[in-house]
């Protein structure tokens, strides 16, 4: 019976939670859907006319359809060759024996510190330099570097965990190696790296300094770095309702991976955080 | 893959080897091994030293000189100037008060917000995946989203909040203090998940049976948090405030959102990104950054060795 009530009350705190979580989001689905020429004077929380017009807009708006495509890409791009670079590291870190280890592991902790900020001057003159100063690739080098010590530490975690020894056991029972590798290790490994790959794509997906930074055009502009020069539908009309029809947009994708891969998130997020 | 597949079976096929009583082929395993090792390794060892160290590495040289864009020939050595420069103007250390209350602000709320909730989340029962789900929602939405939901909310022409709590038209973003209110509230909307995971981790770690040994003992709930649990999760608690402060302390993409730096509400970044790139002044903008590097440094320094937060040990090192 005690058990039962206090139960109950960890459900009305968690209850809590949610609403603190979700209160913002509505707030911003609401505004979205407010008409950009009366959201003023109809101040209260919810629209008094729910209108579409907003999302017409940024979709018509080729500064956000641009943003959209250069986000999706660059953040995909930079994951994927970030998850493939820091396998190798974490498989190195989890399985081998060797004097770079440590280094390996401070340096990843140290450029998880490091404060982005104060690379905006040197990269902003390299990349002009370069030649590669507001394109894809030159925003793709600094994300997948700054997402390494993430992806290195997750995935080494999930790593150590591996019962590495049924990879010879499936050779005594007669496997090639290659067999013992793909159907043995492959599926144990997979959702560590699959766990990192969305993680790191948040961090790709979120990142805004170097975005403004390192673009001036909407050749390689991310959705972040777009909102911030959002104006209406014409110069004469407010954005706000435009900028939140779009952060709607851009924020679907992040919940619909958020609720598909719950557990997933969560545990490569403490996985680095509890000894392996 | 297949990459990874030769290193796999070559090390099996090492270890398979009967090694004949000598010392020679265990060595030699050793030295393949760390060969393989350092080799896995190379590739994330070279990104991370071309994209951090060595611009860092130029930004310490750019600071010695005294170099805009819009006027490159005028480009001379200036010694430690521009240090003295950005350290005499009350700029840098409006910039540095700010960045300091905002990260001492957010990261202490944080902490007992970010405890309640990891509390919440070991404790419940039902509802539990519903929890978690939902506090991943702000750790996953883009950080200049959250920023124009909390700055609409409070703003004048779009906002509630005023309405709500009968404030008529107060302007949250006219001054520096209740700028500073509404940038530190969305900042620790957006982050407060991060570190309840990371305490929620040093919270299964404590042992349940010492939980009801001091209950048994009769131990208050107060005096079971104080004496037993957060001494038993005290590695998770450094090392989450550790990593919770030293990003708060680089935060850039609330302020630049919500005010663009007016009102004395510019951060070090702000201040390192205005005078790099808005301005092109790279000499005092270099001197900029590797003043920001050096605070970072000194603020993991003080955690490291001063707070002894034992990194290697919870981040799974050895």
């Amino acid at each position: 019976m005690d058990g039962r009530k206090t139960s109950n009350w960890w459900t009305v705190w968690g209850l809590l939670i949610l609403a603190w979580a979700a209160f913002p989001l509505i707030w911003m689905v609401s505004l979205s859907f407010k008409s950009p020429d009366t959201f003023r004077t109809s101040s209260g929380f919810w629209p008094k006319d729910w209108t579409w017009d907003n999302y017409s807009t940024v979709f018509r708006d080729e500064l956000f359809t641009s943003a959209l495509r250069n986000s999706a890409g660059i953040a995909v791009i930079a994951t994927l060759l970030s998850v493939i670079i820091a396998m190798f590291a974490a498989y190195a870190i989890a399985r081998l024996e060797f004097r770079g280890k440590k280094l390996l592991l401070s340096m990843a902790l140290a450029i998880a510190m490091f404060p982005q900020a104060a690379l905006v001057g040197p990269l902003f003159n390299m990349w002009r330099g370069l030649g590669i100063y507001d394109t894809w690739i030159g925003l793709i080098i600094p994300y997948l570097t700054f997402a390494l010590p993430l992806s290195i530490w997750t995935m080494s975690a999930f790593f150590r965990q591996i019962p590495w020894e049924m990879e010879q056991a499936a050779q005594v029972d007669g496997a090639t190696p290659w067999q013992a590798f793909r159907k043995v290790i492959v599926p144990l490994a997979a959702p560590g790296v699959f766990t990192t790959a969305i993680l790191t794509f948040f961090f790709c997906w979120n990142e805004f300094l170097l975005a403004t930074s390192l673009t001036s055009t909407d050749r390689a502009r991310t959705v972040p770095a777009a909102l911030s020069f959002f104006t209406g539908a014409s110069q004469f009309e407010s954005p706000v309702t435009a900028i939140m029809a779009a952060s709607v947009v851009v924020t679907i994708p992040v919940v619909v991976l958020v609720l598909l891969f719950q557990r997933r998130i969560v545990a490569g997020l403490t996985s680095g955080a509890v000894k392996g | 893959m297949s990459t990874i597949e030769t290193p796999a079976a070559a090390e099996v096929a090492a270890e398979a080897t009967p090694s004949p009583g000598g010392k020679a082929p265990v060595s030699d395993r050793l030295r393949h091994e760390r060969r393989l090792g350092w080799r896995l390794s190379a590739p994330a060892f070279i990104v991370m030293i071309l994209v951090t160290a060595y611009p860092l590495a130029y930004a310490v040289v750019l600071s010695l000189f005294k170099y805009r864009l819009t006027d490159p020939d005028a480009r001379e050595f200036v010694g430690l100037q521009n240090y003295a420069t950005v350290l005499t103007d009350p700029i840098w250390w409006s910039s540095f008060v700010t960045t300091a209350i905002i990260t001492l602000v957010s990261v202490a709320v944080e902490l007992v917000l970010g405890f309640g909730f990891a509390w919440v989340m070991y404790r419940i029962i039902r509802g539990r995946s519903f929890v978690r789900t939902a506090i991943l929602v702000p750790y996953g939405i883009i950080t200049v989203v959250s920023a124009f939901i909390w700055r609409y909310a409070f703003q004048l022409d779009s906002g509630f909040v005023n309405q709500w709590f009968g404030l008529g038209d107060f302007n949250w973003f006219g001054e520096r203090w209740s700028s500073l209110v509404v940038i530190t509230l969305s900042e620790i909307w957006k982050t407060t998940p991060f570190i309840s995971l990371l305490l929620l981790a040093g919270l299964v770690q404590v042992p349940e049976d010492m939980l009801e040994a001091a209950k048994v003992d009769g131990a208050t709930a107060w005096q079971r948090l104080w004496k037993v649990v957060l001494p038993n999760m005290k590695a998770a608690i450094m090392v989450a405030v550790l990593f919770r402060t030293l990003d708060a302390w680089r935060i850039f993409d609330n302020p630049f959102v919500m005010t663009a730096g007016a009102n004395d509400t510019e951060t070090l970044s702000i201040l390192a990104y205005r005078q790099n790139v808005t301005l092109v002044n790279l000499g005092a903008g270099s001197s900029v950054s590797v003043l920001l590097f050096f605070t970072v440094v000194v603020i993991a320094f003080i955690f490291i060795k001063g707070f002894k937060t034992d990194l290697s040990q919870v981040r799974g090192d050895g």
